[in-house]
């Protein structure tokens, strides 16, 4: 099914892309002031550029009086986090201001305070919501010493309603060989990287400093997880797995190029404390639509193994796509059909070549009751332009403003959009 | 019809003509072998352009490492990386790369070197397996023994 879509959504595109060709002769509607029409839509939305060049847009955090804040994964002027202002309401930033002098992907707002993550420590900030001034004399280390060795280094971070922040340790690995991402090196059984990355994190979310000795490992088996969010609906944790590379390298025995383009499954979890998700032991094959063993652990495709007894995830996605946010929607400005449910920034994949590669959109699955109601579908695409293999924007954040507006981010330029619903 | 066929006929004259005219015939066989050896054990992270990933695989396009010195980059061949060397205008890479001094042969190291390094808009000299050779040996014997993938897969 997801094929399908993949190819309808490939079609879609290549329809715009011709009618955009055919403009001279078509009459098409002019974008409104700010309006960008590179963005295809359901119908209904509109999408507006806040703000472009920033750079490595990571995650974005909205506060009440609707500043974005922009957290980067490079400095820009020397700065890691922007504030965008919209002083005349027409949906462009008008006021961009930086600070914070280091880079990270996690940010998010909660009780007064912005929360931002560098590639291994987790700060905050005094923030007045209803106007966004951001007392940055009130920085305060909360968390450090988190493991940083480049790969999967991101520490996104999400907070539930009880004190506590949840954060992303990536596994620093592939699928934790002896030797990494080296063909013919064997798993590692147990993976020695599962004690300090691998999984998600607990902290306080108002204690200062606090490491491993502090946090709880809160689940585990986890890649590594660029999305995640709390869904305070059903007060639960919800994560997106990046799924393994190199199936048809390694095993071209066992995955050809095109299902090794489409293995493993980019993963949604739902996450309850003490989870075991099986990574790098187990992956999800989505062609056999089921957990199995790794081939570095003795997997063929057909062995489950100890991937029995693991957390299943609730929703399964084609290979390689790298879900890097995750939001569920609590506004009531979208279709009522959105409310609970999950958009999700895919930045696009690099391990499908020689295949095409794919993602670079948001997508959006219906929830009820915090479990999913049907097929995901995508939601806003045209994010990689004309040639998808070196995409023009790569989604990369999502924040939902208190208007009930989509914010989007992409790190390949430093574009915010701003996506909201009027129906016409 | 003709007129399709004749700008058919036209695009492959025009684009045959900017296929890269090789000084000697040797390094057109080199890089005919090189691109095989690019595509089987390059191309999934440095991608058919070239152009790497974002963050995680670096570009082979008109970079000094590329383009550089050919015993130093033979050496990145044979040993890999770890991760993080790399910085390109102010990016590091985060993906190791997996040494290929037991996978490949000098000669096959030597052909894909002349073959990045004269594709995707890269213009250098060719590397020769005497490059290579001598890039090898100076590697330390733990060198070669961490370059040896694992046999005893499970």
């Amino acid at each position: 099914m997801y094929k399908l879509k993949f190819y309808a959504v490939l079609f879609s595109y290549l329809a715009i892309a011709v009618s955009a060709i055919g403009s001279d002769s078509t009459k098409i509607r002019k974008p409104r002031k700010s309006e960008d029409a590179s963005l295809v839509l359901p119908a209904g939305f509109k999408a507006t550029q806040v703000v472009a060049d920033l750079g490595r847009a990571r995650h974005i955090a909205i506060a009440a009086g609707g500043d974005v804040f922009v957290k980067l994964e490079k400095l820009k002027d020397g700065k890691g986090i922007y504030r965008l202002h919209d002083s005349d309401g027409d949906g462009k930033a008008d006021q961009i201001t930086g600070f914070g002098n280091y880079v990270g992907t996690g940010i998010a707002i909660k009780n007064g305070y912005l929360y931002a993550s560098s590639n291994s420590e987790v700060f905050r900030y005094k923030l007045n919501e209803k106007d966004g001034r951001v007392d940055e004399a009130s920085v305060e280390k909360i968390i450090t010493g988190l493991v940083d060795r480049g790969q999967h280094n991101s520490k996104s971070i999400t907070l539930d309603n009880a004190g506590n922040i949840y954060v992303n340790i990536g596994a620093p690995s592939n699928i934790c060989q002896v030797e990494d991402r080296t063909k013919g090196s064997p798993g590692q059984d147990p993976c020695p990287l599962l004690e300090t990355a691998g999984g998600i994190w607990q902290f306080k979310a108002d204690k200062l400093n606090q490491s491993y000795k502090e946090g709880i490992r809160y689940a585990t088996g986890l890649r590594n997880v660029v999305g995640l969010d709390w869904n305070t609906e059903v007060n639960d944790l919800y994560v997106m797995q990046h799924g393994r590379d190199m199936l048809f390298q390694f095993y071209p025995e066992l995955f050809d190029e095109k299902s090794g383009a489409e293995n493993p499954a980019e993963e949604m979890f739902r996450i309850k404390k003490g989870a075991d998700c099986g990574y790098p032991y187990c992956y999800f094959d989505n062609d056999k639509r089921q957990k199995l063993l790794n081939p570095e652990y003795g997997g063929d495709r057909l062995k489950v193994g100890t991937c029995e007894g693991k957390e299943k995830s609730i929703v399964q996605f084609p290979g390689h796509l790298a879900p890097n946010a995750l939001l569920f929607y609590t506004g009531n400005q979208f279709p009522a059909r959105y409310r609970n449910g999950a958009f999700v920034a895919f930045h696009g994949s690099w391990n499908r070549a020689p295949q095409p590669q794919a993602g670079y959109f948001v997508v959006f699955v219906p929830f009820k009751n915090g479990m999913p109601t049907g097929a995901w579908e995508v939601f806003a695409n045209g994010f990689a332009g004309p040639n998808i293999n070196r995409a023009k924007y790569r989604p990369c954040g999502l924040a939902q403003a208190p208007d009930g507006s989509l914010y989007v981010s992409e790190d390949n330029n430093g574009t915010v959009w701003k996506i909201s619903y009027s129906g016409k | 019809m003709k007129k399709i066929i004749s700008s058919i006929i036209g695009f492959f004259i025009i684009s045959s003509s900017f296929r890269l005219a090789p000084q000697q015939p040797g390094i057109k066989a080199s890089m005919d072998r090189g691109k095989k050896v690019y595509n089987a054990t390059c191309l999934a992270c440095h991608q058919a352009d070239g152009e790497g990933v974002q963050r995680m695989n670096p570009t082979l396009v008109k970079t000094k490492w590329v383009t550089g010195e050919r015993r130093a980059l033979a050496k990145i061949i044979l040993t890999g990386l770890k991760g993080g060397e790399i910085e390109i205008d102010g990016d590091n890479f985060h993906n190791p790369m997996p040494p290929q001094a037991a996978l490949l042969s000098d000669l096959q190291i030597a052909d894909v070197l002349t073959y990045v390094r004269n594709s995707f808009g890269n213009k250098a000299s060719a590397v020769t397996p005497a490059h290579v050779k001598a890039a090898r040996a100076t590697l330390s014997p733990s060198a070669v023994k961490l370059t040896t993938p694992s046999k005893k897969q499970k």
